[in-house]
């Protein structure tokens, strides 16, 4: 504990310089940093295995790649969305903003911070290596169901392992987050003052210390499977493969609102920053968020409504799973109503989060459509599922990570973000996005099944613009790129606070960009 | 700020304590799942033929079928595809496995069914996947399965799919 020393002492330094700042750095920012990094890196990583998976499927049959390597893609592409980009990218957040805007000067085990971060690349590395593994990397989907999984080659094995290290990284990772929120608050900052980021970020914390450690037995039940003669999941042995799902989704529905809830946390700073009015139902939206995380432990099942569930329990997920659409709602309404009547402009980051909002409740409402047992039983496995997710996690988690990211840049880097460009980065991005994902919805309805590599003629049409929209969507992303790179390299100075609506700490008490240390005496909040 | 750092070690230590207990708990899954499949009776395990009064107005399609798991290599059919039967009827079919190997093999036949509703009607009085089966080199073997479908049988199932998959005994073990 050697490291935390450095704080009591308050030394102003800043950081060494070279490699080892990053390899060795405990600094909160420095590791939000390279979280954030690694997850931009994941996303372009995965972007391309999404757009292989669409220029296969732009005409109908076999064109570019055969069906074990198609299947490999779809497993990979969700492995590394999930947990290669979307979940790093908001421990990043978590990392530079909880400590800012609690009054912290870091988190609280800085060293393990340190860990869990390095933990990550030896995880992603693994996983992108399995590609030239004999067999090629793990094709039955990123939920591994057995009895696929329990087939197949060593990149099942690794697929396996690098769950493992993402889970163990993950739960560090919260631990530290939640130590630092509980016990490092500045003086005067109680729990119902903290801005919304640290409270659904809080709530998520909790969420990923009760579900890694599920997945992670899930996987090792796999592996004690695949190499130990244990038969958890194998039918010849008196296992049930269909358990696996049963343990995956009580790790996986919660797993969906680890990947949301940071995201509302986030919209809940900007549009109240761009409106100019406090957010409306500050603790409605707390309460929400919490019972949101509470439901999402008694709905799992409503992923396997055609396993063969007696009625009464296909009822139960299917009126549990309702449920959530209330405090979903109230969230919604609540940004609406901080909308209301507020003095709006429309920087980048706020067209991502009205973006988000609306493309979000689209996303929510077909999720309410599949949650109807009959309804998901015409549904189950086509490309209106695949729709509905890509709605709440792309139009969703990563919009609200965009906003994020162009919110809290000037605060990162001290220098203003390209406006005119962060503006073609959205509208681009949300055009292409729309003619990408909107036709899945008509697929999906028509019977169109997912993850496979070739369809029935009468589905050519939907998939060509599908596909259009997979390049122009993958391509705006290169603006974002360039964005970041221009307002690290210099750009016009961002003030200390520099959206006048912003209310939190890292705007009102610090510089842009931060001091390498920020409150090392911690302010005093009113 | 030796304090603070002493307040952070508490939480830590529960938190790992709680993620200890969440990784125990995904274990703990596995029995609890078998109970509730028990309780509920999703488990086709247990075989009780409530009703043998026989319903001759009603006519209920019998398909049987038959596979090898992956790494098997057994050849296994059943001698009749296709049979109607009364609802209440106790009729016998016979199933032909040979091993075409020249070593013994241990093998366990699970069935399923189409629709899987339809499996707790469908009541067997004898069996070979009561069983483990072991075959000689060459071996060839006629194996019976005697059932009964039930009268409750719901009035909407016309046709049931009996299908067994054999899977080789690698060794003897369990899951709980």
């Amino acid at each position: 504990m050697e490291a935390t020393h450095a704080l009591d002492h308050g030394h102003d330094h800043g950081p060494t310089t070279g490699l080892m700042r990053w390899v060795k750095s405990t600094n909160h920012k420095d590791i939000g940093t390279m979280y954030l990094w690694f997850a931009f890196i994941m996303l372009f990583a995965g972007g391309c295995l999404a757009l292989l998976i669409r220029a296969e499927l732009f005409q109908p049959g076999l064109q570019i790649v055969q069906p074990e390597f198609f299947n490999q893609l779809t497993t990979l592409h969700g492995l590394i969305m999930v947990f290669g980009a979307i979940m790093p990218a908001f421990v990043g957040f978590a990392n530079w903003q909880v400590p800012m805007m609690i009054g912290a000067p870091d988190m609280a085990f800085p060293r393990m911070n340190n860990w869990s971060f390095w933990l990550l690349p030896v995880a992603g590395g693994m996983l992108i290596a399995s590609f030239f593994v004999p067999g090629g990397a793990s094709a039955g989907g990123w939920t591994m169901y057995p009895p696929l999984f329990l087939q197949g080659g060593i990149s099942n094995d690794m697929t396996i392992f690098a769950v493992h290290i993402l889970g163990v990284s993950s739960i560090m990772g919260a631990i530290n987050i939640v130590t630092t929120i509980l016990n490092m608050r500045a003086p005067g900052m109680t729990l119902m003052k903290m801005p919304l980021f640290v409270w659904t970020w809080l709530i998520t914390a909790y969420l990923l210390i009760a579900v890694m450690p599920v997945l992670a037995g899930a996987v090792t039940m796999l592996l004690t499977d695949r190499h130990f003669g244990t038969h958890f999941f194998n039918a010849a042995g008196g296992g049930d493969p269909v358990m696996f799902q049963h343990i995956f989704w009580f790790f996986g529905h919660p797993e969906v609102y680890i990947m949301i809830l940071p995201a509302f946390g986030i919209v809940s700073q900007i549009i109240p920053a761009f409106a100019r009015k406090p957010l409306f139902g500050y603790a409605s939206m707390v309460y929400a968020t919490a019972s949101i995380a509470i439901l999402s432990f008694i709905v799992w099942a409503h992923h396997m409504f055609t396993t063969g569930m007696p009625t009464s329990a296909q009822l139960f997920f299917m009126y549990a799973t309702m449920l959530i659409a209330v405090p979903t709602g109230v969230k919604v309404f609540n940004w609406v109503a901080t909308m209301w009547r507020g003095s709006m402009t429309f920087e980048t980051p706020m067209l991502f989060a009205i973006g988000f909002v609306c493309l979000f409740t689209i996303g929510g409402f077909t999720g309410l459509v599949l949650a109807i047992t009959p309804v998901d039983i015409q549904l189950q496995d086509t490309y209106y599922v695949v729709a509905h997710f890509h709605y709440v996690l792309v139009s969703g988690a990563l919009y609200a990570i965009f906003a994020g990211v162009y919110f809290w840049l000037p605060k990162w880097t001290g220098h203003m973000y390209d406006e005119k460009l962060g503006k073609w980065h959205f509208w681009l991005s949300t055009i292409f996005f729309n003619i990408l994902f909107f036709p899945m919805h008509f697929l999906g309805l028509a019977g169109m099944p997912r993850r496979i590599p070739d369809y029935a003629l009468q589905f050519a049409d939907f998939n060509a613009m599908a596909t259009v929209g997979a390049f122009g969507f993958g391509l705006s992303q290169l603006i974002l790129l360039v964005v970041v790179l221009k307002c690290i390299k210099g750009g016009e100075k961002a003030a200390g606070h520099t959206w006048e609506g912003a209310e939190s700490l890292e705007w009102t008490h610090l510089s842009s960009p931060p001091p390498y240390h920020s409150f090392v005496i911690p302010p005093n909040v009113k | 700020m030796a304090d603070a750092q002493q307040q952070n070690t508490t939480v830590l230590k529960k938190l790992i304590i709680v993620t200890v207990l969440m990784f125990g708990f995904g274990f703990l899954l596995v029995p609890f799942y078998k109970k509730i499949c028990e309780v509920t009776g999703i488990s086709k395990d247990k075989i009780t033929v409530s009703n043998t009064q026989m319903d001759p107005a009603r006519w209920v399609s019998i398909e049987f079928d038959a596979n090898v798991g992956k790494d098997l290599p057994w050849k296994f059919e059943p001698m009749t595809a296709r049979l109607r039967v009364h609802p209440g009827e106790l009729k016998q079919v016979m199933y032909r496995v040979v091993n075409t190997t020249n070593r013994t093999i241990v093998g366990q036949a699970i069935p399923s069914y189409g629709p899987m509703r339809a499996g707790g009607f469908f009541k067997k009085i004898e069996c070979f996947c009561f069983s483990e089966q072991t075959l000689k080199p060459g071996e060839e073997k006629f194996m019976p399965v005697q059932f009964v479908i039930q009268n409750d049988l719901p009035k909407d199932v016309h046709t049931i799919t009996l299908s067994y998959t054999f899977y080789e005994q690698v060794k003897a073990g369990n899951a709980s």
